[in-house]
């Protein structure tokens, strides 16, 4: 399958680990990725707090560079820009007037937005409905057994429903849910799964941002997970990057590993952990690894290898 | 007709007792409420039910409670549908979170909900002199303000928020909506001073995580959280720079991707603290903040997740594309007025040729979205699909 991929600003700055394990995935999954290196940020939902046209403006650009590697499809590794570049793409969408002055501001390089032309896909969502479970299922080499993970979504791929086309028959919301079983692991559900990781007020109300990280961290550890996964890069931020700091805030021991989407397929399909960037995490994924054996779960964690 | 159970949390504070679940099995058409089963079970099966409800029509907002963990009104709730979203089949209801329970599925409104819509000043306050007959108003800016001014109170909103979950002093969804319809509203006198009061508060309008969760809950399309951005939005306008960083965290991510193209996240952070310069980084506010983030630093640079080089210089779109972003930039700051959409006011076109009906703004719908009191959301459009 051949996709135009927007990899995101975080994926390539804070957590490399993201994109250099999706790019070690895809071949994996054949699926060809023809990168948007010119597109510039969704906004992340901060520059359309600045500035609504100005956001929609911008990712225009993006499906216009879309538009123009001929594929239908394009891919973020990021539920944030899916979150941003579905609204964007919602208002554009939805009032042609609208749409045509924002091309009018395109216009000058060539480049134009049509309504249409341009399906975004989470990695997650493109997995379940157009690679399908069942194929995914059939290229597992090292299935994920006892290995008991939290899915983690982050508000922005699964909040507001409507837009981002949640219903009965795509069950969005349930889909890390279904990837972890496809991949051989056990889902484990706790109260923090569908909630916010406080990343975005991290430096607003820094209090309240790492006790919302720290609190979901818990519950997930209270109900025995092993780690967590997640398809968004900032709440990995929070839930990862600030763990430690989180510790302090939430007045309690953590240590729970939290893996990129890519790196838990990167495990079940096969790959070294190494060249998955785990070992780029600050919190170590022991309980996931044994790493002087590259086995995944079921090794006690702690005292082996890394 | 067909059989539902129902498993209500009860709790009588008055008893003595811890809460507990019960379970009720009404017979209603499928089509009918949670609201309705709750009432047959209450009617019919123990009249010690607790439960506060009277349009029955999504107008009042008085059932509100949680619905197999998702605050809604229970009028508003088909059976059917709430049995298909029940985890094992049967529908679990519960009163609303954030507040306290007074029995069963009441809530104290008044300790929460309505102290933080008192604490917004809820009402207009005028401009002098008072002309001699009554205010005029540019209906442009009426029609933004019905979003807003179509909340009922329900407290669905406040009762989904995870911030306030976390931070119980935060003003919320439902108050900050009702301080946007007069920051919105050109008769009001005190726009400045209600956006830097709800700027400075430290669990004011920045103390929002941007979940989406009040606009999932609200059962009225008036989308708390859209109107809590456009408060941001106008205190820029304002140029309010607050203590809590929000107003530098939002200039600072525009400039460098503006700058760069990409965020550049290690210089955000201090920007943020320190101020939008590249000299913000030396500020003492920065200085304090990245002491505190020491540890989390260190482990980052030894794991070489962030490398001292991509700290320093941040990544960049190529040359030419990073004009084409600037010129953008450029482009919509220099317009003298916003241009923005408000989908809940402008509907959604039916197909391209029907845009015209549109008008500037899209505003010729609004009459009819607000009598409906719903946005036209056709999912089936959804670009995401």
């Amino acid at each position: 399958m051949k996709l135009a991929y927007w990899p995101g600003c975080v994926s390539r700055g804070f957590t490399p680990e993201l994109h250099g394990s999706m790019a070690k995935v895809a071949p994996l999954l054949d699926l060809e990725l023809v990168e948007l290196d010119r597109a510039s940020c969704c906004g992340a939902g901060v520059i359309a707090e600045h500035s609504q046209e100005l956001a929609d403006t911008l990712n225009a650009r993006t499906f216009a560079l879309a538009q123009q590697t001929g594929n239908p499809m394009m891919m973020n590794i990021c539920s944030t820009c899916q979150g941003s570049q579905t609204e964007c793409q919602e208002r554009l969408d939805a009032n042609a007037e609208y749409r045509e002055r924002i091309n009018a501001t395109l216009q000058p390089d060539g480049l134009r937005y049509e309504k249409g032309e341009v399906v975004n896909k989470n990695l997650l969502w493109l997995l379940v409905e157009d690679f399908g479970l069942d194929e995914l299922r059939a290229r597992v080499r090292r299935p994920l057994k006892d290995l008991r993970v939290g899915p983690f979504y982050g508000c922005y791929i699964i909040r507001p429903t409507d837009r981002l086309g949640i219903d009965e028959e795509k069950p969005r919301d349930r889909y890390l849910h279904m990837l972890i079983e496809a991949l051989g692991g056990t889902v484990i559900e706790y109260a923090g799964q569908h909630k916010c990781c406080g990343f975005p007020i991290i430096t607003m109300n820094k209090d309240a941002s790492l006790k919302q990280a720290a609190r979901h961290l818990g519950d997930a550890i209270d109900a025995h997970a092993d780690c967590l996964v997640t398809p968004c890069p900032l709440c990995h931020l929070n839930l990862d990057l600030q763990q430690p700091l989180a510790e302090r805030y939430g007045g309690r021991d953590l240590g729970l590993p939290v893996l990129h989407l890519p790196q838990l397929l990167g495990l079940a399909l096969g790959l070294d952990p190494d060249d998955l960037g785990l070992a780029r995490h600050v919190v170590k994924p022991t309980t996931v690894i044994d790493w002087t054996q590259s086995v995944v779960a079921g090794v006690g964690g702690g005292s082996a290898g890394w | 007709m067909s059989e539902f159970t129902l498993r209500l949390r009860r709790y009588d504070p008055e008893s003595g007792q811890a809460p507990y679940w019960a379970e009720y099995t009404v017979d209603l058409e499928g089509h009918r409420s949670v609201l309705e089963g709750i009432l047959q079970a209450k009617g019919e099966l123990d009249g010690s039910i607790g439960i506060r409800c009277s349009c029955r029509a999504a107008i009042c907002g008085s059932c509100g409670v949680l619905i197999n963990g998702k605050t809604g009104l229970a009028c508003h709730t088909h059976l059917d549908k709430a049995a298909r979203h029940a985890k094992d089949g049967v529908i679990e209801v519960e009163p609303m979170a954030n507040m306290p329970v007074i029995k069963d599925l009441i809530v104290d409104m008044d300790a929460v909900h309505w102290k933080k819509i008192q604490r917004v000043t809820p009402w207009l306050i005028n401009k002098e002199p008072i002309p001699e007959r009554e205010y005029i108003a540019p209906h442009e800016s009426m029609v933004d303000i019905t979003q807003s001014m179509a909340c009922i109170q329900c407290g669905a909103c406040v009762s989904s928020c995870l911030s306030l979950e976390i931070d119980p002093l935060f003003v919320g969804p439902a108050a900050l909506a009702k301080a946007y319809r007069f920051v919105g509203d050109p008769r009001d006198a005190q726009q400045y001073e209600r956006l830097k009061d709800l700027a400075e508060d430290p669990h004011g309008m920045y103390d929002c995580t941007h979940c989406f969760s009040c606009i999932e809950a609200c059962p009225k399309g008036v989308a708390p959280m859209n109107q809590i951005m456009r408060l941001r939005r106008v205190a820029g306008d304002h140029e309010i720079v607050d203590r809590n960083n929000g107003h530098r965290h939002e200039a600072a991510f525009a400039t460098l991707v503006k700058g760069y193209g990409l965020l550049h996240e290690a210089e955000l952070l201090p920007r943020s603290y320190g101020g939008d310069s590249w000299f913000g980084k030396f500020h003492p506010a920065a200085g304090q903040e990245l002491l505190d983030s020491l540890p989390v630093i260190t482990r980052a640079l030894l794991r070489r997740k962030v490398t001292p080089k991509g700290a320093l210089l941040g990544h960049k779109i190529p040359k030419d594309d990073l004009a084409s972003v600037q010129r953008i930039f450029d482009a919509v700051e220099s317009r003298d007025e916003r241009d923005e959409l408000n989908l809940y006011i402008s509907g959604y076109d039916e197909d391209d040729t029907g845009a015209q009906d549109a008008g500037a703004g899209g505003q010729a719908h609004a009459g009819n979205a607000a009598d409906q009191g719903q946005p036209g959301q056709t999912p089936e459009e959804s670009p995401a699909r």
